[in-house]
């Protein structure tokens, strides 16, 4: 699950611009840009009104039971318990604390827009090992 | 997901929705009426759903990254009946918090 970052770096690295566009990611700046034009809206405003929403998302994931954005999908903190583990270059034997990990579940209709979208080019995410990863314990 | 693990540490109230979050932008931006909070919240969500759905990812710094995955099709199995069946090719959205809300969320 980790791998993608450093695999999409690596091929955006190694690789010719026309095989960079296919990790091309809509950034917030962008998501901005477009906000304020079709929101028709200055910049400024636009960048306040996208942070405000991540952020009070956040807050929601923190302080509340989670999220949910009809069409969209739900954001909620999931508790993980404590548990052991290894320092992977000395093997030494370390403890993980128990934590909250955001957790993301796409909703019906983003799920089908999503996969109806096979059509165009992957930007991004190799077919890793098929698994719906919605409830595993990983990070 | 529905019923989540154990609930160790979730505190038990109602989830947010969107309205809230229209309420909280309103008041972060001034001169704003509720309608057209209401309306920017949306358009915000609608972009994202665009942009998903034309095949791109999404990456919100300090938030994190929105990434399409496309699967392969699999044997899978009915978990009900154990009965196995064919799970077909698709394409698939996963999110990856960025380490800022990890470290968020587990500010107390």
């Amino acid at each position: 699950m980790s791998s993608s970052g450093s695999t999409q770096k690596l091929s955006s690295e190694l690789l010719g611009p026309k095989v960079r566009m296919l990790f091309e990611a809509m950034t917030k700046s962008e998501l901005i840009d477009t906000l304020s034009v079709r929101g028709a809206l200055t910049k400024a405003r636009a960048e306040q009104v996208v942070n405000c929403v991540f952020e009070t998302m956040a807050v929601a994931m923190r302080q509340t039971d989670g999220i949910e954005i009809r069409g969209f999908g739900t954001f909620k903190a999931r508790a993980r318990r404590r548990r052991g583990g290894r320092n992977p270059r000395t093997g030494e034997k370390v403890e993980i604390p128990a934590k909250m990990l955001p957790r993301f579940k796409a909703g019906k209709e983003l799920r089908e827009i999503v996969n109806a979208s096979r059509a165009f080019a992957i930007t991004g995410g190799d077919d890793g090992p098929a698994s719906d990863d919605f409830d595993d314990e990983d990070d | 997901m529905a019923s989540g693990q154990a609930g160790a540490g979730t505190i038990d109230c109602l989830a947010m929705t969107k309205a809230e979050i229209a309420a909280a932008v309103q008041d972060a931006v001034k001169g704003l009426s509720r309608k057209r909070a209401n309306e920017l919240v949306d358009l915000v969500f609608e972009t994202m759903k665009g942009t998903l759905g034309s095949g791109e990812k999404i990456k919100v710094s300090g938030f994190g990254n929105f990434i399409l995955r496309d699967k392969r099709s699999r044997t899978g199995r009915n978990p009900q009946t154990g009965e196995p069946m064919e799970i077909s090719e698709r394409r698939v959205l996963t999110f990856h918090a960025s380490a800022k809300l990890k470290e968020d969320l587990n500010r107390s």
